[in-house]
């Protein structure tokens, strides 16, 4: 493995600038092949994909609100202290040279640890498969120095990709022009190291409370003890090793 | 996959994350990758080709990259070259690829005959020939010479509609060859 | 635009960032609205109540650009005094005949300009029914270069004043009244576009083709050149109209028509009764004047490249191997004729006129009636499928069984399968390269129709040649073939468009082309698409490498010219207007027009140029006449001749509307086209059975009629029903729930849609009445290999008519609303006739 330490990488989601068209959550499923997640007439605005889940990787929230239509495309967080990784005892979910959160679908068993770790209730389990998936911020397309699919297709650039840091500046940049423009609702939702899951690596630029897109307002990380959960989360996986090896085995 | 054998055939099991993970790695990082994962790596590079292409949907004319490995498609993506686009793509052109090669697509030549009540199998050539067979026909028992006394030379029996969806080139080809058959209810999207 | 366009729309949000103000007027508050600074909810088919009111503000406080409209426009030119307008014959502009619903046009004409109008009216009534505004109005039949002008605007036979009366009675409160919009969201409207408009600033105007889709359209478009024009907006850098098209190439299938009114570059094909030979066509066609002068030499180069050494300036370069019009024979005429029988066979070629077009019940029929129909798509589409899905088999209307149309379905191939160009709504040619080969028997409709070409004329060249088929045999069909599948060379056929000389090698510019049968090009306006022997709509230049007008991008028409009309961007004297939109200017010491775009003018022709006594074609157009396609040189404020239903815009209320016109006399456009058949009934105007007011729309994750979308997994699980908006106070009136059904009913049919209920659709309070809208997206059907069904919007739809170009009026219709689903079979048919019965 030739891993190269880079800077963390996120998405920068600016809902001000959002047509709600889903650009993102088609382009996010041609590139990462998932399935569709359903026929369903939801009479929720025009949302019919629900929520993010194992078959929806971005989702696109419509809010009507009187004389307003609020827009905003959802993702995982990519959290800087992820309990979905922590509590993953296959070692499924690892965390990237891009400091992004990924979960490895030839490694996940199917467990669901994940699933109720996780405090924003991305992560998900294919009822086809039993496997775990969520947005993998395109880990193979960042390997090769290409944007993910999302940010690629987004018109009109409301979901930003880059380097953290970077992104971070250019988010209070834009929140302090919206402020002098009068849109004092604006506000950064995820951006800060200090909250709850120690800042995400996909932030957001939000009109309303969090609560209005569907966020919770003060995620916590499900999991603090992270040395610990590891022998332990090590052992318990040991005890699979058998039935592992042999589907690799059979797969190859 | 790529690189699975060679994985393989090294030890998988000393790769195995497990076991990485029991020999003290950190569990969450390099530890946890597996083979495929580090074999992982953006699908258009391995395309044999790109064609530059535009999006079918709309009018505003997006550029399209369209990435073919093995003489299929494997990804189309927005043109970052464009001055039209820049790169970027809505949804149905973000859905391109699903479009050329979804499994919904009919590939074959279907024909329905006069009172039938199903579809038949029809090779294309013996369609092609039906059909000029009847235009041919129909050109000749719907000629029309003279109209109110005027030349006219033309058929009102043989009509077209369509063009909005497809390239200049064919256009041109379709009002071509209708405009010399003399069939001039020749029409499309536009008036519509 | 962001509903329908969203990828040209980050242009309009990054202006918006840099601080332009966007207005959206849509009676649907659509993502657009969601994303502007202000959007104005109008009612469906009151637009030009509006657009007048924006008139007559910029001339009742001369707010317009006064240099401009007075050396660009034709604000100073004389109209005849036989002129009389809907202010004197309330609603009615001179030269109505009731008998036959018609216009005769020669009394709008300017001042001394009866010759030609005399010359024009012979046939003219059936001419009308031929052609619509593009095929003679623009070209400048019934005008000359030079016609009377006052300079002072105070003659009041001068356009302007004859403006300034006609729109008077357009006022804020008649917008508050008929549109529903209050009279400080239209000050607001109207304060901001005549500020951003001048010299130093441009306003941009930009419509979705439902603007079209009017029994006014035409004029609605009309009203917003004159808006433009009065502001000085044409031809500038930030300004201008701009008709966003809905198709890949719709503006190409327009230029290279499939139209049956047209000739490729806006020719119009010969009619029966007003052509003889070539020269009385040419003649008859229009003035001399303005570039449409070197007619003679488009018509010559287009039946060149047809019909090749065939034709000789001896037999009138083939001229009579056109067949001749007589009438309308538009889309709708063409369906009425395959339910009366005269038409027998049909291709559908890409499109879906079961789901598409208005009435679909009609197109079913028409296509029941057949003797045998081609469909050319991806999918099995409902027009293929109709005689097994057909909503009319379950109301007993149709039978299988008893359908004699013999079906042939040919699978295209997609556009990553074949090479060609699309032309966009800006006019840009680009060239699409082949990806792989296309699957099975799927072909391109250029291997279609290449390869039926041939097969007919095996079959017509046998022995001896009859005279009809003539044309056919000495047609120039003989494209290099290429790879496994004999695929004609696109490259070929788009070297023909574009034009060569006698040695065939390709030309640079229309500019090149003769009369005199010496060149050979396939659509003028796309002359020099292929010069230098290079494909110059494959060019793609990187847009880091080259300016923001990027003119090494593909190839725009005419001439790689990114703006029409640029001259308009300078003074009279050819400087800037201001530095600010500085664009194509006059280089006095170089002698030429200079700027980043091709001057949409002669390089060398000064400023100060005046035509000499009788000067043809360009050479007729002054050095500071910037529309040079017109006969004069001017922008049209009135339109003397070329439209069907009056020189100036006046409202009139949609065919079905729920709303008395308090405009005028006249309920609706007088020169309207109604079908008037039992296939096609339509609702009373003012009818309190059919109350509300529908409007059919798109949403952006399907396209169109739905085969390119609803059939896709990641498209249609994005919007999998077909639904209606409708306001809480019409869910509350009528009972109907979110998420729940309603049934939509007009006298054509009733359908079934789910219902979203939503603040977005609000009540309109017009005076002391209230009008509810509904808002219904078209894209469903009930097959066409959809993982999504429904109910055909479409079939609500009357077939009622704009004059000028044969469009129906689909995006303003009254119904009435039903909770629930509607009934089924011969039960929806009693409902129908109960409504139609009252």
């Amino acid at each position: 493995m030739d891993e190269t330490p880079t800077r963390r990488m996120g998405f920068f989601t600016d809902t001000s600038v959002c047509i709600g068209c889903k650009a993102c959550e088609v382009a996010c499923k041609e590139w990462n092949d998932v399935p569709d997640d359903g026929f369903v007439f939801r009479a929720t605005s025009y949302d019919n994909t629900g929520a993010l889940g194992a078959d929806t990787w971005r989702h696109v929230a419509f809010i009507e609100q009187d004389g307003r239509w609020l827009m905003s495309s959802d993702v995982c967080k990519h959290c800087t202290n992820a309990a979905c990784l922590d509590v993953c005892p296959t070692g499924a979910l690892f965390r990237t040279e891009f400091d992004t959160v990924v979960v490895q679908s030839d490694i996940c068993n199917g467990c669901g640890y994940c699933v109720p770790a996780c405090p924003y209730g991305v992560i998900d389990r294919r009822e086809r498969d039993g496997r775990a998936w969520k947005c993998t911020m395109c880990y193979d397309r960042l390997r090769g120095g290409l944007e993910p699919a999302c940010a690629k297709a987004c018109p009109t650039t409301s979901i930003q990709f880059g380097p953290l840091d970077e992104l971070r500046e250019r988010a209070q940049e834009r929140v302090e022009r919206l402020h002098a423009e009068g849109r004092t609702d604006a506000r950064l939702y995820g951006e800060s190291p200090d909250d709850g899951v120690g800042g995400t690596g996909a932030f957001f630029l939000l009109l309303d409370e969090p609560e209005t897109y569907g966020l919770p307002p003060d995620p916590v990380v499900t999991t603090r003890d992270l040395g610990e959960m590891w022998r332990w989360a090590g052992v318990a996986a040991f005890g699979l090793a058998g039935a592992v090896a042999a589907c690799f085995l059979r797969r190859s | 996959m790529r690189g699975r054998k060679g994985t393989v055939a090294g030890g998988w099991l000393s790769r195995w994350p497990v076991i990485r993970q029991l020999q003290g790695e950190d569990g969450r990082r390099e530890a946890a990758r597996s083979a495929r994962t580090d074999a992982l790596r953006p699908r258009v590079e391995e395309a044999d080709s790109v064609a530059r292409s535009v999006c079918p949907y709309c009018a505003v004319g997006c550029g399209q990259l369209v990435y073919v490995k093995d003489g299929k498609v494997t990804q189309i993506e927005g043109d970052p070259d464009s001055p039209i686009s820049r790169g970027r793509l809505c949804p149905k052109g973000s859905a391109s690829k699903q479009l050329v090669t979804h499994t919904g697509r009919q590939t074959h030549v279907l024909y329905r005959r006069p009172y039938g009540t199903e579809w038949e199998r029809l090779d294309l050539e013996t369609a092609m020939d039906m059909i000029a067979d009847r235009v041919v026909r129909t050109r000749r028992e719907t000629w029309e010479q003279t109209h109110e006394g005027k030349e006219v030379r033309r058929t009102l029996g043989i009509a077209s509609l369509g063009g909005a969806t497809l390239d200049n080139e064919e256009n041109y080809l379709m009002k071509k060859l209708y405009t010399a058959l003399g069939a001039i209810q020749v029409e499309n999207q536009a008036r519509i | 635009m962001a509903e329908c366009h969203p990828v040209g729309y980050q242009w309009v949000m990054e202006a918006r960032q840099r601080g332009a103000k966007v207005f959206h007027i849509d009676p649907r508050f659509s993502r657009t609205s969601a994303t502007v600074d202000r959007y104005l909810q109008i009612r469906a088919g009151s637009d030009l109540v509006l657009t007048g009111a924006l008139i007559n503000y910029v001339l009742s406080n001369e707010l317009d650009f006064r240099e401009y409209v007075l050396a660009y426009t034709n604000a100073a030119t004389i109209v005849s005094e036989d002129f009389r307008d809907t202010e004197d014959l309330d609603g009615l502009f001179s030269g109505y005949d009731p008998e036959t619903g018609r216009y005769d046009t020669a009394s709008w004409a300017y001042e001394g300009d009866t010759g030609q109008t005399d010359e024009m009216s012979e046939g003219d009534q059936r001419h009308a029914e031929a052609a619509g505004s593009d095929s003679y109005g623009a070209r400048g039949a019934g005008s000359t270069a030079t016609p009377p002008q006052d300079p002072t605007l105070s003659h009041p036979r001068c356009v302007y004043q004859i403006l300034r009366r006609h729109f008077a009675r357009y006022t804020p409160e008649r917008v508050a009244e008929l549109c529903g919009i209050a009279p400080e969201q239209f000050a607001e409207l109207a304060e901001a576009i005549t500020a951003n408009s001048g010299r130093e600033r441009t306003t941009a105007w930009v419509y979705s083709v439902g603007w079209t889709q009017h029994s006014v359209g035409v004029q609605y478009i009309r009203s917003a050149a004159i808006l433009q024009l009065l502001l000085g907006n044409m031809g500038r850098p930030g300004g201008g109209i701009m008709a966003l098209r809905g198709h890949a190439s719709i503006q190409g299938s327009t230029d290279i028509p499939t139209l049956f009114n047209l000739l490729p570059g806006y020719i119009s094909m010969p009619h029966a009764h007003r052509h003889d030979g070539l020269d009385d066509y040419l003649k008859r066609e229009g003035g001399d004047t303005g570039w449409w002068g070197n007619r003679r030499a488009y018509m010559v180069s287009l039946l060149k490249a047809w019909w090749g050494d065939s034709a000789t300036e001896d037999n009138d370069f083939r001229f009579d191997y056109l067949p001749r019009l007589t009438g309308d024979h538009g889309h709708y005429a063409t369906v009425m004729g395959q339910i009366d029988g005269t038409v027998k066979g049909y291709f559908v070629v890409g499109e879906n006129p079961a789901v598409g077009s208005a009435n679909g019940k009609a197109q079913r029929l028409g296509l029941a009636n057949l003797d045998w129909l081609v469909v050319r798509d991806l999918m099995v589409i409902e027009t293929a499928s109709f005689w097994k899905d057909a909503p009319e088999l379950e109301t007993g209307e149709l039978s299988t069984e008893e359908i004699g149309t013999e079906v042939f379905f040919m699978p295209a191939a997609s556009h990553v399968e074949k090479d060609g160009t699309f032309t966009n709504t800006q006019r840009l040619l680009q060239w699409r390269e082949k990806a792989v080969d296309p699957p099975d028997d799927c072909r391109s409709d250029l291997w279609f129709y290449y390869h039926l070409g041939k097969r007919i004329r095996q079959r017509l060249g046998a022995g001896q040649v009859d005279p009809t088929d003539r044309p056919l045999m000495e047609l120039t069909w003989d494209y290099p073939e290429e790879g496994e599948h004999r695929d004609p060379s696109a490259a070929a056929v788009l070297r023909e468009i574009g034009g060569v000389d006698a040695e065939g090698r390709p030309l640079g510019s229309l500019r090149e082309l003769k009369p005199d049968g010496s060149t050979s090009c396939g659509c003028w306006i796309y002359c020099g698409v292929y010069a230098d022997d290079v494909n110059q709509a494959a060019r793609r230049k990187p847009r880091g490498e080259q300016g923001p007008v990027a003119p090494e991008w593909g190839w725009a028409w005419p001439a790689n010219r990114r703006i029409l009309y640029n001259r308009a961007s300078a003074d009279p004297e050819g400087r800037p207007w201001s530095e600010r939109k500085k664009y194509v200017y006059w280089d006095a010491e170089a002698g030429r027009w200079t700027g980043p775009d091709v001057p949409d003018f002669e390089e060398d022709k000064p400023p100060s140029y005046r035509p000499p006594e009788g000067a043809k074609a360009q050479d007729a157009i002054a050095g500071t006449d910037p529309f040079i396609m017109q006969s004069d040189g001017k922008g049209w404020l009135y339109v003397p001749s070329g439209l069907a239903d009056g020189p100036l815009p006046a409202h009139y209320e949609p065919h079905e509307s729920p709303i008395r016109n308090t405009m005028y006399g006249r309920q609706s456009n007088p020169a309207r086209r109604t079908v008037d058949r039992p296939e096609n009934p339509y609702n009373p105007a003012l009818s309190p059975r059919f109350p509300y007011v529908f409007t059919t729309s798109r949403v952006t994750e399907h396209h169109t009629a739905g085969a390119m979308s609803r059939t896709l997994p990641y498209l249609a699980e994005l919007q999998p029903a077909a639904f209606c908006e409708v306001s809480p106070e019409l869910a509350e009136q009528v009972g109907l729930e979110n998420g729940g059904w309603a049934t939509v009913v007009t006298s054509r049919t009733a359908i079934e849609l789910r219902v979203l209920v939503t603040n977005r659709v609000r009540s309109l309070r017009l005076g002391d009445t209230t009008v509810h809208q509904i808002v219904m997206p078209y894209h469903w059907g009930y097959g066409g290999g959809g993982l999504v069904t429904g109910d055909v919007v479409n079939d609500l739809s009357p077939v009622v008519l704009d004059p000028n170009v044969y469009i129906q009026e689909s995006k303003a219709g009254t119904c009435d609303v039903l909770p629930g689903r509607r009934p089924r079979g011969a039960a929806l048919r009693a409902l129908i006739e109960r409504y139609r019965d009252g």
